[in-house]
């Protein structure tokens, strides 16, 4: 027993080395986004404005193109394929998507493509950090607040990256999640940070891996959605500027004009707060079925069980206002943040000042 | 219905489209601003009820219910903490009363709060019944034509071919059918609808919410739940209502019928704490070691409770909630017979278990006088106390380490026969006149295991026996509506994964002969909302036409379909 605890507290000690290493080449990578942003900045585009003062005109290409379709069989055909004619709906913008954080820039282009790489190694490095908290406390690495901050950095890093590799158009959440990553370990290992250790009984349960795994899956998911949203905001109020004929600052004009396309920004916000929905309806109800089997009830509006279901009535507004004439654009993505905001105080805000029966959660 | 159409088309205008964008999804309509009835009741009931069950009032509903749930979250709950409340009340005496006006006190039980989401599942009724049948019609109807021109849809195709207009169609109307769309010949194009289950996703999402909510309100009906607190070896416990220490039931229960039968009793405590770290003093193994039996006269079995492992039988459930130490005290009279041996169980006031109650001798009891009287004594007790002269009467650690019971002693009338319901874990002192030592103060002392008190004035002892027994509290639960509940939760996820992730798109296949004979080849998508999906499924499609109708050898220059220049 006591060598096992010597084994343990080294595991422990490594952890912690990791996660620091991890803070350092989250810096690096941070560093090099700046660089991306500050080099892009030479460029001069300006393709919105141009988008915005031409008469919208479809998107067309007549003729044919050759493309290759998988058969059933496994092999592929190649296919004479005509060209597919798209067309902005009447009442968006039809507005090409920013070039990205370089905006073109070789030298930009070449500090992103290290901020990447950066971010990957980081990101292996705190992975491994997370997993020696694990094997030093002999189970999940989300007992407290430390190992659910480091765990929730690390999964909203694996969302971006895994998107990276879907081939996704996700490069413009480089900076701000490296921020938000730096922001969230510094507080982790500062003022939250717990030494390892094992459960209270309340805690040893299987529903703990699948109802807390999911939550921070959710919060990470939740929370690329709520910076897509809000970098939609900016560069909504930046293309109707433009369409409007004004002038947007010099700033907005070089930052907002290398993201993505409103429209684009909206849709990829929505496809993801709508995509995690289900598990998080999933999450809530799985922390239901394990608070019947720990405290004798289901439901008992417990301060954290009231911010989630607080939360997920949030999204279902979100997803409505989707659905409800009048509401959709802006204001569906106020909702939005709303719900982030919910979804944010559900975590700090309910864990540090409101005490309640998950407040063991040790702070 | 033909004003209303546009809107429902996800962002594309209905004008343009016509009937051909009509009724991709069965949200109902908004209505145009206040249009205010200007006909009597009826005509007022009518406007109200539309406006209950238009999706603006359901979200400002469904807003509002977010925001009703949080001061829930920020003020004591009497149904989660009745001390909390009471301090909060003796805190704040301003604010106080006005909290209680509004129910704040008991927010998801109060008037506004329920008004607040019946409302909202009125609504949630009105709008999902006229929703289900628009959805049946629509599974019997068919995918409406093709709109007069393709190229205001979201994505369209065209090409020349020189297969014949009836060849084009049917090699469509294979393709599509094959991708199980709805498809059909309508004029001179085929018509087609896939993605159905989208709205039946959402119908059972809404569906399942509602039966969540009846089997929630079934189960507060019907629901019973007690307390009862068991003392290691004591007499067992056996499901009736008189054996509760504390009982709660919904409106509807029945005391006959509904409980369950089944009797059980504590054999053993166990509970082990961590010992070092951050978190000493933190269980370990903490668990009931319980003999049951099912029904009136079940064979006897043993399990252990723990905590998120409750004793379930025949939907009852059995949760070890509390524990605490029960010293045995014996009291003796001024001849040294024996007055009463018990173990009290006292209650816990702190994480380490540092405990306070009351031991009360009812009767039995002379004094030296041969005259009745009745003893009580407050207790403390500390399971691991810190050392003479070290500060208080704290414990140190939740486990047995180094017990010490600290007694005061006082003789006279409990009180119990005046009729107030008393605690047992409080002495009432009003009619008990203290014992005294020689400094004429209250008798008190620390008796460590095995250590007696004596009286004064030989009026008897009591004794702090070595055996100190632990108690267990469970809360035994029975709510029924379980089932459904859960069963309506599962649906609610499978419904909603169903409505978010499938699309409902509509494709359009137009084969037409040009004016120099040659066959023009239209194809056209249309989605709820703007998808790129839209545009490469239709781009799939396309393909997998062209090769049936491949484009006529000799482009000529232009089909005149406005919009598709480079
Ligand atoms: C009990 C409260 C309600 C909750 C929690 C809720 C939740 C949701 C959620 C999460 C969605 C998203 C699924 C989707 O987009 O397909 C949705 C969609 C929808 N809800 Fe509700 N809803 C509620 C009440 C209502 C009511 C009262 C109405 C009718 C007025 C309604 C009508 C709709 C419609 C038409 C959609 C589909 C929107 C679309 O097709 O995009 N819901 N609801």
């Amino acid at each position: 027993m006591n060598l096992a605890a010597a084994t343990n507290e080294n595991l422990a000690h490594i952890s912690n080395v990791l996660i620091y290493s991890s803070m350092a080449v989250y810096l690096l990578a941070f560093f090099a986004h700046m660089a991306e942003w500050v080099f892009g900045s030479r460029s001069k585009v300006g393709r919105t404005a141009a988008a915005l003062t031409q008469k919208p005109t479809a998107q067309a290409a007549a003729g044919s193109v050759k493309v290759q379709v998988k058969e059933k069989n496994g092999g592929t055909a190649v296919l004479e394929r005509p060209s597919v004619v798209t067309r902005a709906v009447s009442g968006t913008r039809d507005v090409p998507d920013g070039p990205g954080a370089s905006g073109g820039d070789e030298q930009g282009d070449l500090y992103g493509r290290i901020a990447v790489s950066l971010t990957v190694l980081a990101f292996l490095v705190e992975a491994s950090g997370v997993l020696t908290r694990a094997l030093s406390v002999q189970r999940a690495p989300w007992g407290n607040m430390y190992e659910f901050n480091i765990t929730f950095s690390t999964v909203a890093v694996a969302v971006y990256l895994g998107l990276m590799l879907a081939k996704k158009n996700i490069g413009w959440l480089g900076l701000p999640l490296v921020t938000t990553v730096l922001l969230d370990l510094g507080l982790a290992v500062t003022v939250l940070y717990t030494a390892s250790d094992q459960l209270v009984p309340a805690l040893h349960s299987y529903w703990l891996y699948i109802h807390v795994s999911t939550a921070i899956f959710c919060g990470a998911v939740f929370y690329v959605g709520a910076v897509s949203t809000l970098l939609y905001l900016f560069r909504d109020a930046y293309e109707s500027k433009l369409a409007n004929g004004g002038k947007p600052g010099k700033f907005a004009a070089s930052v907002l004009e290398r993201l993505p396309a409103a429209a684009s920004l909206d849709k990829f916000s929505y496809r993801v707060n709508a995509a995690v929905f289900p598990l998080w309806t999933f999450t809530i109800i799985a922390g239901a079925i394990w608070a019947g089997d720990a405290w004798g009830r289901y439901w008992g509006w417990d301060p954290k069980e009231t911010w989630s279901f607080i939360t997920w009535v949030a999204y279902a507004c979100y997803l409505h206002a989707r659905a409800t004439a009048g509401w959709k654009g802006r204001k569906a993505a106020y909702l939005a943040l709303i719900a982030f905001g919910c979804w944010l105080f559900n975590y700090y805000g309910v864990n540090i000042f409101v005490t309640g029966k998950h407040s063991y959660a040790g702070v | 219905m033909s004003t209303t159409e546009s809107g429902k088309t996800g962002e594309v205008s209905g004008d343009e489209l016509g009937a051909a964008g009509s009724h991709l999804s069965t949200a109902p309509q908004e209505d145009r601003g206040p249009t205010l009835p200007r006909l009597g009741v009826i005509g007022w009931i009518r406007w109200f009820w539309r406006q209950l069950t238009s999706m603006r009032v359901a979200l400002i509903l469904l807003f509002m219910l977010s925001l009703g749930a949080i001061p829930g979250s920020l003020i004591p709950q009497s149904g989660v903490d009745e001390m909390k409340v009471q301090t909060f009340k003796d805190a704040h005496t301003t604010v106080a009363p006005v909290y209680d006006k509004l129910g704040l006190f008991h927010v998801y039980s109060s008037v506004w709060f329920s008004a607040i989401y019946i409302l909202l599942f009125i609504s949630l009724i009105g709008c999902i019944v006229p929703r289900t049948w628009q959805f049946v019609g629509q599974l019997r109807g068919r995918a409406p034509g093709a709109p007069k021109r393709f190229s205001h849809l979201p994505a369209s195709a065209t090409w020349r071919t020189d297969a014949e207009p009836e060849q084009v169609r049917a090699a469509a109307l294979e393709i599509l059918r094959k991708r199980r769309f709805r498809a059909h010949v309508a004029g001179d194009a085929v018509a087609s609808e896939k993605g159905y289950l989208r709205e039946a996703g959402n119908l059972i999402f809404h569906i399942a919410l509602i039966v969540m909510l009846i089997a929630f309100a079934w189960g507060q009906l019907f629901k019973s739940e007690g307390g009862k607190l068991m003392v290691e070896g004591d007499g067992g416990f056996s499901n009736a209502l008189p054996m509760y220490d504390d009982f709660k039931s919904g409106n509807l229960f029945n005391s006959d019928t509904d409980l369950t039968p089944f009797s059980f009793q504590l054999d053993k405590f166990d509970g082990t704490y961590e010992r070092n770290g951050p978190n000493k003093g933190s269980p370990r193994v903490y668990r009931a070691n319980v003999t049951y039996s099912v029904g009136a006269t079940g064979k006897e079995q043993k399990t252990a409770i723990q905590v998120n492992d409750p004793l379930e039988i025949d939907g009852t459930k059995v949760y070890l909630n509390g524990h605490g130490y029960a010293p045995t005290v014996t009291v003796r009279d001024g001849r040294g017979r024996i007055v009463s041996r018990q173990a009290v169980p006292l209650l816990p006031i702190d994480s380490n278990v540092t405990s306070t109650g009351a031991i009360k001798i009812m009767d039995g009891y002379r004094d030296k006088n041969g005259k009745r009287e009745q003893l009580g004594f407050n207790a403390f007790f500390v399971p691991t106390f810190a050392g003479s002269g070290k500060g208080n009467m704290f414990s140190q650690f939740p486990a047995l380490d180094y017990p010490v019971l600290a007694l005061s002693a006082y003789h006279g009338s409990l009180g119990v026969d005046s009729g107030i319901p008393q605690n047992v874990y409080q002495l009432d002192t009003s009619k008990m006149k203290k014992f005294t030592d020689s400094k004429g103060e209250l008798l008190k002392t620390r008796l460590r295991p095995g250590e007696t008190m004596k009286l004064p004035n030989g009026a008897g002892s009591i004794t702090f026996d070595k055996d100190i027994k632990q108690w267990a509290s469970f809360q035994i639960t029975h709510q029924p509506g379980d089932g459904w509940a859960l069963a309506g939760a599962l649906a609610a996820i499978a419904g909603l994964a169903g409505s978010l992730f499938i699309q409902r798109r509509r494709v359009w296949v137009r084969a037409t002969p040009g004016a120099d004979g040659v066959t023009v080849v239209e194809m056209g998508g249309l989605g709820r909302s703007e998808s790129s999906k839209v545009a490469e499924e239709l781009g799939d499609l396309a393909a997998h036409l062209h090769e049936q109708a491949p484009s006529a050898a000799d482009p000529q220059p232009a089909v005149p379909a406005e919009g598709a220049e480079k």
